[in-house]
């Protein structure tokens, strides 16, 4: 599955991290790096993820947005 | 007729082409397309791949924790276009309102999107540019090449040009073990971008991590052996390195000569447009057909004083696509400006280097909170007496607050008091930007002649 994180907007909170770790992973103190093609078996973690990031930088594919909680094309980006 | 009747007819069944398929032209396809174009939509890209994300390819990609091919841009939502991928545009015939391509076709649009962005500048002299083991770093296929030559062990690696990607792919280099050399002929990397004095703190911080940065220097030639492998390079110093792998990160070059006759405002330094994204034609009359974003634009932002900008940032390229795409298909009254505060991050040497507004437009910087020498702090940038721009090391939580200082023209030195306010950030100091009369980096255009017939203006690449 696609992603791609704003990271003019990530300010380094590290949700993703803990929910997704083999996704995000924190470098240094503040920076993010992650896989921007994750695992297909990653997605519940991604999505999870994507709705706990405090400040909505991280987007989803459109066919991977909001189908688990019933919100689907929910924009995640403003 | 009614131009609201042509607006109708453009929105139902009109032809737009959008030239350039990177994150700009993405974007404004997905906007185009959410704000109700039912039209034909085309998207012409160079390269062969789709639309994909290039902050990666100086970090993770390089580090070898994600492949190249992993950078494919998510969809915000199908754009149900036609896709001439790996098909350059050679051309543009304003009249016609056609946009010529490298295969021969030539495709006709009622509105055309120009987002064809910047590429590596190469190294000047061709010769030594040839040579084996000299690279650049811009697109997916550069990427997956230098990992190439990182992974298999190079002796050393020379990085020629210390901004960020230069920065970047130096920490790369570190983070891998792999020996490293940086040659900036400014006094301190990410100088140009940041000043003089958070220049120091890059320098201390690559320093620290076993980068042999050189200041001050050129790299004044590229020597390869018998086989054509570069080996080493001389500097202005009289010095050499002993290197195998070369990177230029001389900065990036706008993707324009394509226009060259086209008759459009564009050149080295980029397409000027409106504030409204519409490109200005060579006589300054600005088109109403032709629309610009991302990386090849530049537009005038009314916070920093009308300054036609032109910023290479990944959010700027999102920002200015959605007012294009938006502006294209609107009537006058309901179009909007593209005022993007700008804003990038890099990260480097395991910190995290974020700022907002024009540091470069600065005279003044004063260290708000933290401290330069423990290289974690937020510094405000000051020009006659309002807030410009703001930086932070690892600090990027405050950023947001100096954002709104910024657009309300907050004063300088700021007011305001703030946790962990060091001795040093008590006073402000100049902010040590290089003199921009002086040629630098970039190459440089000069004018000549004084009548209207015989005034040129000329392209200087820069000689290293």
């Amino acid at each position: 599955m696609r992603l791609v994180v704003d990271l003019n907007r990530c300010q380094g909170y590290a949700q993703c991290a803990f929910l997704a770790p083999d996704v995000f992973t924190m470098h240094g103190d503040e920076a993010l790096m992650y896989d921007p093609l994750a695992d297909d078996t990653q997605r519940e973690n991604v999505r999870r993820a994507a709705d706990a990031c405090p400040v909505k930088a991280i987007t989803l594919d459109y066919e991977d947005q909001g189908a688990a909680d019933g919100k689907a094309g929910a924009s995640r980006v403003g | 007729m009614s131009v609201d009747g042509y607006l109708e007819t453009l929105r139902r069944e009109g032809r737009i082409v959008v030239v350039g398929a990177s994150l700009a032209g993405l974007r404004a396809a997905e906007t185009l397309r959410a704000e109700g174009f039912a039209g034909t939509l085309t998207m012409v890209g160079d390269e062969p791949h789709e639309p994909y994300d290039r902050p990666p390819l100086s970090k993770q990609v390089l580090l070898g924790k994600v492949p190249a091919d992993h950078t494919v841009l998510p969809r915000r939502r199908p754009v149900d276009a036609e896709w001439r991928l790996g098909a350059a545009a050679t051309g543009l015939d304003l009249a016609a309102k056609q946009v010529r391509l490298a295969d021969g076709d030539a495709i006709d649009y009622d509105r055309l999107l120009i987002t064809t962005g910047v590429r590596a500048r190469p190294w000047p002299r061709e010769l030594e540019a040839d040579l084996d083991g000299v690279c650049v770093l811009r697109t997916r296929d550069d990427a997956i090449r230098l990992h190439h030559r990182l992974k298999a062990g190079p002796r050393r690696v020379l990085v020629i040009g210390a901004g960020f990607t230069g920065s970047e792919i130096a920490s790369a280099c570190r983070e891998r073990g792999l020996p490293v050399t940086v040659a900036e002929r400014g006094p301190a990397p990410l100088v140009g971008a940041l000043g003089g004095v958070v220049g120091e703190v890059a320098a201390e911080l690559q320093r620290a991590h076993g980068v042999d940065l050189r200041c001050g220097v050129q790299v004044t030639g590229l020597e390869g052996d018998s086989a054509g492998r570069v080996r080493q390079a001389h500097f202005s110093d009289g010095t050499a390195v002993e290197s195998d792998v070369v990177v230029v990160a001389l900065g990036a070059t706008r993707n324009t000569e394509w226009l060259a006759d086209s008759g459009l405002g564009a050149g080295p330094r980029g397409i000027a447009c409106d504030a409204g994204c519409r490109a200005f034609d060579v006589r300054g009359i600005v088109t109403d057909d032709v629309f610009v974003a991302g990386d090849v634009a530049r537009s005038p932002h009314p916070l920093f004083g009308y300054q036609f900008l032109s910023l290479e940032h990944w959010g700027n390229a999102v920002s200015q696509a959605e007012v294009a795409a938006h502006n294209m298909i609107s009537a006058s009254a309901d179009r909007r400006p593209h005022l993007w505060m700008p804003s990038f991050w890099s990260a480097q040497f395991g910190v995290n280097i974020k700022s907002v507004g024009v540091p470069p437009m600065a005279d003044q910087i004063i260290v708000t909170q933290g401290s330069l020498a423990e290289q974690r702090f937020t510094a405000a940038y000051g020009y006659q007496g309002r807030v410009i721009a703001a930086v932070t090391f690892d600090q990027a939580k405050w950023l947001d607050f100096y954002e709104r200082q910024i657009e309300q023209a907050a004063p300088f030195p700021p007011e305001f008091t703030t946790v962990d306010r060091r001795p040093e950030g008590l006073q402000p100091v100049p902010a040590g930007f290089p003199d921009p009369s002086l040629p630098s980096h970039g190459p440089t255009v000069t004018l000549s002649g004084h009548s209207p017939t015989d005034r040129r203006v000329s392209f200087t690449p820069r000689r290293a």
